[in-house]
C-alpha cells in the first residue's frame, strides 16, 4: 500500500526531474532552432494560461479579454524601450516586472467595471475591452505608432543561441507564476475563490468578501499575462494593434486552460504543452489555406466533448475512483476474513 | 459615403451629417437586429452563448454569393434556399454538439461553438479564399436621393431594411402568436416547469437554434450586400453582436432590437459626422458606460449570482 | 432580551407583496419557530434579515443595532448564520475545505497563509465529529448524501461561532431517524452554547416538540405568536392553513 507520504515524495521528485529536464532542454536534449522556437512559444503561452487560470480558473468567471493585458504588456515594453532608449540584449528583461505592474494598474478599473456584471455578461464585456484597446492603439497614432506599431530593440545574439535568453527568462517567469498559482490554491484566498466558483452568493453569506477577492485575482492574473505579452513582443520583434490586442490569443488561452483543466495548478501547463506545438505544426503544414483551421477546430471539438473537464481533472477523477475502488476491495477482503457483519457497509453508504 | 452636398436649407453641416447617420444607422440597425435576435433567442432558450453566430452569418453571405455567382439566382429569391439549409444546419449542430453539454453549459458552449466557428471559417477560407467580396445585383447598384437629409441612399440599404423588418415581424409573430412560440417562451422562463407541463423541451431547443441560424442566413445576405466581407470578418461581427445583446439584455428580443438600433445609429453618426476611426471605439465605450450603471443591460433582469 | 427584532418590514416583488409590515421578535437563547402556509413569506423574511434582499420599508435590529439592508457578509460576521431550503454547500470542494471557508478571517495576512493551521483544523474536525462526518473529511462535498449535506451545512454555520442561526426547513426531505438527530443537535447547541435559533418548518410535530415559541406568518404578516400549545389551537392559525 502506498502511503500519502511516499506518494508525496515521489511527486516532489518527479517535479524536480521535470524542472531539470526543461532547464537543459534547449542545450542538452534538443538543440534545434525550430524546436527551440516552438519551445519559447510554449513557455510564453504557459505563462499566459497560468496567469489567466489564477482568475478565470479559480473564480469561474471566464475572461475572454485577457488579451488586453497581453497587449498592455507588449506595448509598455516596446514604448519603454523606445522612450528610455534601452538597447537590445539582457537589459530590457528588467522591464518585465514593470510591464506587469502597469497592466495590474489598468486591471483595477477594468476589473471593477467588469465584475459588477453577471457571469455571462462578464464574458462579453471582457471581449469588449480587447476591441476598445485595439482601436485605441490604432487611433492614438502619436503615442502608440498606430497601425505600424512599435519596434522592439534588436538583440545582439546570433543563432543558434539567439533563442536561449528568451527561453530561460520565460522559464523563470513561468516558475514564478506556477509557484504563485500553487500558493494561492492552497491558501484561504484560493479557497475563497473556489467557493465563489461553486456558489458565489453562498460564499458571500458565509463571510467571503467576494468583490475584493475577485478583483485581487483579476489583478494578479493581469500581472502575469502582461509579462507573457511583453516577452512575446520582444521575441518576435514588434507589436502592432492586431497582434497585441488579438482576440485569437484569448481564445487560444481559454482553449489551453480548458484542455488541461481549469482551476488546477498543473492543468494550464498541460494545456499549453499540447496546444502550442500542435498549433505551430499545423500552421507549418497547412497554413494559410484554411485546412489548418478545420483540423484545429475539429480536434478541439472532439476533445472538449470527450473531456469536458479537461485532462488533469479527468485524470484526477480516475485516480480518485481507482483509490476508492481499491479501498472497497481491501475492506471487503478484510471483512470476509474477519466475518464482520455488514455494519461497516452501512456506515459508508447509507446515511441520511 | 456617397453624395454629401452642401445644404441649401440653412442647417449646419454637422446637423445634416448627424441626421444622415441616424437614418443610415436605422437602416443598417435593422440588419444587425436580425442577426442579434438569433443570438439572444438562443441564449434565452438554451442558455448558451453561440460564438459561431458571426461565422454563420458569413456562411449565409457566402451561400447567397455562391448561388448568385454560380447559378445566377437572385439574392432575395436565393433566401428561399439558404434559409432552409441553414435552419437544418442549426438543428444538426444543436442535436450533435450542444445537446450533450450538461455541466457548466455556458462556458462549454463558448468553447464548442468557437471550435465549430473555426471549422466553418477554415472551410470557407479553403473554398473562397480570404479575398474580400460583396454581394451585388443589378437593381441594388442604384441610389436614390433623399432630400431631407441630403444624401444619396443606395437602394440596397432600403431593400435590406425592408427585408429585415419583414423577417423580424415574422419572428415576432412566431414567438408571440403561435403555439410553438408559447412553448419557446415557456422554456425560456422555466425549463423544468415547461417539461413538466408536457413541452418537448429538447425539440424546442433544437428548433430555436435552427431559427437562430436561419436568421443568420437572412442576416448574412443583407450584411453581405451592404458590407465587403471575407471569412475573417466574423470576429468583428460576433463582437458587435455580443455587445448588442448585452446592451439590450441577454435573452430579450426587444433588447436585441433596441440595442442594434442604438449601437448602429451611434456608430454611423460618429462615422459620418465626426471621425470614422472612432466609430467602433465609441460603440464599445458606450457599452461599458451603460454596464457600469445598469449591469443587466436595457431590458435584462437582475438576478442573483448562484452559478 | 430581544436578540433580533424585525419591525414592520415590507417587501414586494413586482405585483406580489411578499412581506407586509411584518414584525417578529426573537428572544436571546430561545428556539423560536416560524410557520405558515406556502407563500406566506417565510423565506423572504430570512432573505431580508440576512441581506440577500433589500427591504422596501421597516427596520431590522440585532442587539438593538440596525442591520437593515446590510450585505450578507456583514450580517454573517455580526453573528447570524443561515441555512437554505435546498442545501447549499460547495460541491467541488472537500468537506474539510468547506469548513475552512466559513472560518473567521481576522487579519489580512491570514488570507495568504495555508488554511490548515492547527487551531482552525482542530475546530473544524471537532465540528465534523459532532455531526458524524469526520470520516468523510477528504471526500468531495458533492458526493455526500442529501442528509449528510444538510449536516455539513449545519457544521459550516457553526464554525463561525454565531450567536443566532436561521434554519430554513431543516427537516425537509430527511428520514425520521435523522429528523430526531437534527432536533437533538439543535437542542444541544442551544443549551450548551447558548445559540439562538429561528426555525422555519412545515413539519408540525418537529416544530411543536422543539420550539419554545412559535410565530405564524400568513400573507406576509404575523397573525399569531406564543408557546406551541397556544398557537396550535388558535382559530386564526387554523383558518390560515385550511383556508389558504
Amino acid at each position: 500500500m502506498i502511503s500519502t507520504r511516499v506518494s508525496r515524495l515521489i511527486g516532489i521528485f518527479a517535479l524536480i526531474a521535470l524542472v531539470i529536464f526543461v532547464g537543459i532542454f534547449p542545450v542538452g536534449i534538443a538543440p534545434n532552432d525550430a524546436v527551440n522556437t516552438i519551445a519559447v512559444f510554449t513557455l510564453i503561452g504557459a505563462i499566459a494560461v497560468v496567469g489567466w487560470n489564477i482568475f478565470s480558473g479559480y473564480t469561474g468567471y471566464i475572461s475572454l479579454g485577457h488579451a488586453v493585458f497581453y497587449g498592455f504588456g507588449a506595448y509598455t515594453f516596446g514604448l519603454a524601450c523606445l522612450y528610455w532608449h534601452i538597447p537590445g540584449g539582457w537589459e530590457p528583461f528588467l522591464l518585465l516586472p514593470i510591464t506587469g505592474l502597469v497592466a495590474g494598474a489598468f486591471a483595477f478599473p477594468l476589473g471593477w467595471i467588469s465584475l459588477r456584471t453577471q457571469r455571462h455578461t462578464f464574458i462579453v464585456i471582457s471581449i469588449a475591452w480587447v476591441f476598445i484597446f485595439q482601436l485605441l492603439a490604432y487611433n492614438l497614432k502619436g503615442f502608440t505608432g498606430g497601425s505600424s506599431g512599435v519596434f522592439m530593440p534588436l538583440t545582439p545574439w546570433v543563432a543558434p543561441y539567439a533563442d536561449l535568453p528568451f527561453y530561460y527568462i520565460a522559464f523563470i517567469i513561468l516558475l514564478i507564476a506556477v509557484f504563485v498559482s500553487w500558493w494561492i490554491r492552497h491558501s484561504k484566498f484560493g479557497l475563497g475563490l473556489l467557493a465563489i466558483r461553486d456558489d458565489e452568493d453562498r460564499a458571500l453569506g458565509l463571510g467571503v468578501k467576494t468583490n475584493a477577492f475577485k478583483l485581487t485575482a483579476y489583478v494578479i492574473s493581469a500581472f502575469f499575462v502582461a509579462m507573457a505579452g511583453a516577452i512575446f513582443a520582444y521575441y518576435v520583434g514588434s507589436v502592432y494593434p492586431e497582434q497585441g490586442f488579438n482576440p485569437a490569443v484569448d481564445l487560444t488561452i481559454v482553449l489551453m486552460g480548458f484542455l488541461g483543466g481549469v482551476g488546477t495548478v498543473a492543468g494550464p501547463l498541460v494545456g499549453a504543452l499540447f496546444v502550442t506545438p500542435f498549433q505551430q505544426w499545423l500552421d507549418l503544414q497547412f497554413g494559410g489555406q484554411g485546412v489548418n483551421l478545420v483540423i484545429y477546430g475539429a480536434l478541439f471539438l472532439v476533445i472538449i466533448l470527450l473531456l469536458p473537464r479537461g485532462i488533469v481533472p479527468s485524470l484526477q477523477e480516475k485516480w480518485r475512483n481507482w483509490k476508492e475502488a481499491r479501498q472497497t476491495r481491501l475492506a471487503d477482503r478484510t471483512r470476509n476474513l474477519n466475518k464482520e457483519p455488514s455494519s461497516a457497509l452501512a456506515e459508508r453508504g447509507g446515511e441520511g | 459615403m456617397l453624395g454629401c452636398r452642401d445644404t441649401k436649407k440653412g442647417r449646419s453641416v454637422i446637423t445634416t451629417l448627424i441626421l444622415q447617420g441616424v437614418v443610415l444607422g436605422i437602416l443598417s440597425g435593422g440588419v444587425y437586429a436580425l442577426m442579434a435576435s438569433g443570438l439572444t433567442l438562443v441564449f434565452g432558450v438554451l442558455e448558451i452563448i453561440n460564438i459561431a453566430q458571426g461565422i454563420l452569418v458569413i456562411l449565409g453571405a457566402y451561400l447567397s454569393y455562391w448561388l448568385e455567382q454560380r447559378f445566377h439566382i437572385d439574392l432575395f429569391l436565393g433566401l428561399f434556399i439558404t434559409i432552409p439549409i441553414m435552419f437544418a444546419l442549426g438543428v444538426f449542430i444543436e442535436w450533435a454538439f450542444i445537446r450533450r453539454l450538461k455541466w457548466d453549459r455556458i462556458t462549454l458552449s463558448i468553447l464548442v461553438t468557437f471550435a465549430i466557428a473555426v471549422i466553418i471559417e477554415g472551410a470557407l477560407t479553403y473554398f473562397f479564399t480570404g479575398n474580400l467580396v460583396i454581394l451585388q445585383t443589378r437593381y441594388t447598384q442604384q441610389s436614390v436621393y433623399v432630400p431631407f437629409i441630403n444624401y444619396y441612399m443606395p437602394l440596397i440599404y432600403i431593400y435590406a431594411f425592408i427585408l429585415s423588418v419583414v423577417l423580424l415581424l415574422v419572428l415576432y409573430f412566431i414567438v408571440y402568436r403561435t403555439s410553438f412560440g408559447r412553448c419557446l417562451r415557456a422554456s425560456m422562463q422555466n425549463r423544468t416547469a415547461a417539461s413538466l407541463i408536457g413541452i418537448n423541451v429538447p425539440q424546442v431547443q433544437a428548433i430555436t437554434f435552427g431559427l437562430g441560424t436561419a436568421l443568420a442566413a437572412a442576416g448574412g445576405m443583407v450584411f453581405g450586400a451592404t458590407n465587403a466581407f471575407n471569412p475573417a470578418s466574423s470576429y468583428d461581427l460576433i463582437s458587435r453582436l455580443l455587445v448588442i445583446i448585452v446592451l439590450g439584455g441577454m435573452g430579450s428580443l426587444w433588447g436585441a432590437l433596441a440595442g442594434s438600433l442604438l449601437m448602429i445609429v451611434i456608430s454611423d453618426v460618429v462615422v459620418l459626422a465626426f471621425n470614422p476611426l472612432w466609430s467602433s471605439t465609441v460603440f464599445f465605450i458606450f457599452l461599458v458606460v451603460l454596464l457600469v450603471f445598469r449591469p443587466q443591460g436595457l431590458f435584462g433582469k437582475l438576478e442573483g449570482r448562484k452559478q | 432580551m430581544m436578540l433580533l427584532e424585525v419591525q414592520a418590514v415590507s417587501k414586494a416583488f413586482g405585483g406580489i407583496q411578499a412581506l407586509s409590515t411584518c414584525s417578529i421578535a426573537v428572544e436571546q437563547g430561545t428556539i423560536t419557530g416560524l410557520i405558515g402556509p406556502n407563500g406566506s413569506g417565510k423565506t423572504t423574511l430570512f432573505n431580508v434579515i440576512t441581506g440577500y434582499e433589500k427591504v422596501d420599508s421597516g427596520t431590522i435590529l440585532l442587539n438593538g443595532k440596525s442591520i437593515t439592508n446590510s450585505k450578507p457578509d456583514v450580517v454573517f460576521s455580526l453573528g447570524i448564520g443561515r441555512t437554505f431550503q435546498l442545501t447549499r454547500i460547495f460541491p467541488h470542494l472537500t468537506v474539510l475545505e468547506n469548513m475552512h471557508i466559513a472560518a473567521r478571517r481576522e487579519h489580512l495576512n491570514e488570507l495568504f497563509s495555508r488554511w490548515s493551521s492547527t487551531h482552525e483544523q482542530r475546530q473544524a474536525l471537532e465540528l465534523l465529529d459532532l455531526v458524524n462526518l469526520l470520516s468523510h473529511k477528504d471526500d468531495l462535498a458533492g458526493n455526500l448524501s442529501y442528509g449528510q449535506k444538510k449536516l455539513l451545512e449545519f457544521a459550516l454555520i457553526l464554525v463561525a461561532r454565531p450567536q443566532m442561526i436561521l434554519l430554513d426547513e431543516p427537516a425537509g426531505g430527511v428520514n425520521p431517524t435523522m429528523i430526531n438527530e437534527i432536533r437533538r443537535y439543535i437542542r444541544t447547541l442551544n443549551q450548551q452554547k447558548g445559540i439562538t435559533f429561528l426555525v422555519v418548518e412545515h413539519n408540525m410535530e418537529f416544530v411543536m416538540k422543539l420550539c419554545d415559541t412559535v410565530n405564524v406568518l400568513h400573507r406576509g404578516t404575523t397573525i399569531a405568536g406564543g408557546p406551541p400549545s397556544v398557537v396550535r389551537t388558535n382559530p386564526a392559525v387554523l383558518d390560515a392553513y385550511l383556508g389558504a
